[in-house]
């Protein structure tokens, strides 16, 4: 039997969790959230991602209580949050800041939000402990914040929001501060901690390797807006924009003007170079602006002229960059555009081929890159 | 001391003397035991045994104490609030106008508190006495609790109280399990300084006294005026003893805080 994709974002009858309406958020006169609608559903892990200063902690923090929105409504649940103080939700929040109480313990720090629910001292301890052992503070309890490292303060402060087992819970960069092996054993803890308990996960992130690894949709943002909103491998296989598909991951932007042709598209962008051809299913008037993004590791390179191949170009290799599993090649067109052509590195001596200054050829199907109207 | 040089030591000592030499004169000349000041007759408590017959002494004595500590305990819960309000609600109309008016008194001859006090008093028809005083003193050792108060309140993180928040406490609860004990020290130096104001002031509690309530520095003045006898400096003697007291007692009960919180992480530790 095949297992049924989690997906309640393409299921009609499914009700949102969390519902945005029109947010707008300014302070004074600037506009920090700008008219964002979105669904955010049950079981989600849904991260935020975008430059510095998008606006993902503000978002955060209407969800959580601390921001009111200028205009605009927020709903969990289907109920109305405008009038509802942080205190009463049934939302926990991870603060970008950590937020750790200096004068108690990690111990009490953790504790805190479990001793406002008035649970017995029993429960209490055995819940800290843990999360404490969860994320590896067991050590450290009775340490003050101010006596440990900037790592663990950050699991600290990821405890003590897990700790009360919300029904949403908003992680504000929840493992920048981490190194790359625990970061990896925090995410997958994540995700077995939403498995397990069926929580909402709202998450900020700069590691977009991150996103993709724990999210089930990502969301893209700028200045305020949420530019794509999807599964992480659309988001990197079909960006909607430039700015999508600059903003994760590597890639080639190519900017042309476009010709269809039947259910292709040409795109000429240099005199004296051939057009490249790609697939769409979206339309494109004669003459209009086009770009063209391709993924480095979409792109082959050669030294020989490969045949059957809709596209390929002639370059000069400008400077290889060696990264273990893979290399990359950044290749100088005579127009004097570089296109990045990746190889994965599957032996482990090879006879090297190319090297810097060599005449090669860059090639791709007609499938391998995405064409976008702005 | 880190790191000990000739000026250091120097500056230390000669500091340390200015502030306490003629504060030790005075404690030594209180066990004196001849009737003449400057003449020292060899060590004797005398003067502390008729203190303590001198009802007159004894009176005003509580009667400082007993202003003193409610002063400066309703000055402490103002001087808070309103240092909480000032740093807190951000930009209101006339919030320059608030500020101003709760520093004013700080700069305000003290003359002028006394006397402007005396006519409302007067006017109101408040009969003068402990009372008076109290609220005299309340008012302005009020001002030097926001003060120390405020300036320890602006570098506070607000997101520790919204983390508290975060975490189901009311806005109350907040404020008292992580506002409050954070800010502790300052609210503590802030009373203390209300009530060492409140202990030694001449000015104010003569304007806003009355003929049922004499405080210790209006006992000790009007009784110098008549000549310095050894038991005043028994008496002034045992008022830096309750002021060293207090000062000790503070820092214990902040010590006890610190006690207690071992105890509480001592709990939290778990046989391995
Ligand atoms: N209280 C505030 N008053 C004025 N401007 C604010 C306030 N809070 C946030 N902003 C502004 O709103 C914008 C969005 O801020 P926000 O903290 O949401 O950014 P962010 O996406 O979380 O950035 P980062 O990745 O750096 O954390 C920023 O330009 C910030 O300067
Ligand atoms: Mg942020």
């Amino acid at each position: 039997m095949a297992q049924t994709v989690f997906a309640p974002w393409n299921d009609p009858d499914e009700k949102p969790l969390i519902q945005f309406r029109g947010v707008t958020k300014r302070f004074g006169d600037f506009t920090a959230i700008d008219n964002l609608t979105q669904d955010i559903y049950a079981r989600e892990f849904f991260a935020l991602l975008g430059p510095s200063g998008c606006g993902k902690t503000t978002m955060m923090r209407m969800l959580a209580g601390f921001e009111r929105p200028t205009e605009g409504q927020i709903l969990i649940a289907g109920q109305d949050m405008s009038r509802v103080p942080p205190n009463k939700r049934a939302v926990n929040m991870m603060f970008q800041s950590y937020a750790l109480f200096p004068h108690l313990s990690v111990w009490d720090n953790i504790a805190f939000g479990l001793k406002r629910e008035g649970r017995d001292k029993d429960k209490i301890a055995a819940r800290v402990e843990e999360m404490l052992r969860l994320t590896r503070l067991s050590k450290f309890a009775k340490r003050k914040p101010h006596q440990i490292s900037g790592g663990q303060r950050q699991r600290v402060a990821l405890a003590r929001s897990l700790a009360k087992a919300p029904k949403l819970l908003l992680l504000d960069e929840p493992l920048g501060a981490l190194d790359k092996k625990l970061r990896q054993d925090t995410q997958f803890e994540l995700m077995d901690i939403q498995e397990k308990t069926g929580t909402t996960f709202v998450i900020v992130t700069h590691d977009q390797e991150e996103a993709m690894t724990v999210a089930s949709r990502v969301a893209v943002m700028d200045e305020g807006q949420i530019i794509q909103v999807a599964t992480p491998d659309q988001i990197y296989e079909a960006p909607n924009s430039v700015y999508v598909a600059d903003f994760i991951g590597d890639v080639n932007i190519i900017t042309g003007r476009a010709a269809p042709q039947g259910d292709k598209v040409a795109i000429r962008f240099a005199e004296g170079q051939p057009e490249i051809i790609g697939t769409t299913t979206k339309t494109f008037e004669p003459g209009q602006e086009i770009h063209f993004a391709i993924r480095p590791e979409k792109v082959a390179i050669d030294t020989e002229e490969p045949e059957d191949t809709p596209n390929k170009l002639r370059g000069k290799v400008l400077d290889i960059a060696y990264l273990g599993n893979i290399s990359t090649y950044h290749v100088e067109l005579p127009t004097g555009l570089i296109v990045k052509a990746q190889t994965a590195n599957t032996r482990r001596i090879s006879r090297r081929q190319i090297t810097w200054e060599d005449t090669v050829w860059i090639s791709w199907t007609d499938t391998a890159g995405v064409l976008l109207d702005r | 001391m880190k790191r000990f040089t000739w000026f250091n030591a120097t500056a230390l000592t000669l500091g340390f003397a200015f502030l306490y030499v003629p504060m030790i004169i005075l404690i030594v000349y209180s066990f004196n035991s001849s009737k003449l000041v400057t003449v020292w007759a060899g060590f004797s408590t005398r003067w502390y045994g008729e203190l303590l017959q001198n009802e007159e002494f004894l009176d005003a004595a509580w009667v400082t104490l007993k202003v003193a500590v409610m002063s400066s305990t309703i000055a402490t819960v103002l001087g808070t609030m309103a240092a909480l309000v000032l740093v807190r609600a951000g930009r209101f109309a006339g919030r320059t106008l608030f500020s101003g008016m709760i520093y004013a008194p700080l700069v305000m001859p003290e003359v002028i508190t006394g006397l402007s006090l005396l006519l409302l008093f007067i006017g109101i028809g408040l009969e003068r006495g402990v009372l008076t005083i109290v609220l005299a003193h309340t008012t302005f050792s009020m001002c030097y609790v926001s003060v120390v108060v405020s300036s320890r309140l602006v570098t506070f993180d607000r997101s520790l109280e919204e983390a508290a928040l975060d975490l189901g406490c009311s806005p109350f609860e907040a404020f008292r399990l992580v506002t409050l004990p954070i800010i502790a020290p300052a609210v503590i130096s802030g009373w203390l300084l209300a009530f060492t104001l409140s202990l030694d002031d001449l000015v104010i509690a003569s304007f806003t006294t009355g003929p049922s309530a004499t405080t210790l520095p209006i006992k000790i003045f009007s009784a110098v005026r008549l000549g310095v006898s050894p038991e005043i400096n028994a008496l002034s003697t045992l008022m830096i003893a309750v002021v060293t007291v207090g000062v000790i007692i503070a820092s214990l009960v902040t010590k006890q805080a610190a006690i207690r919180q071992a105890r509480d992480e001592r709990m939290a530790e778990r046989p391995a």
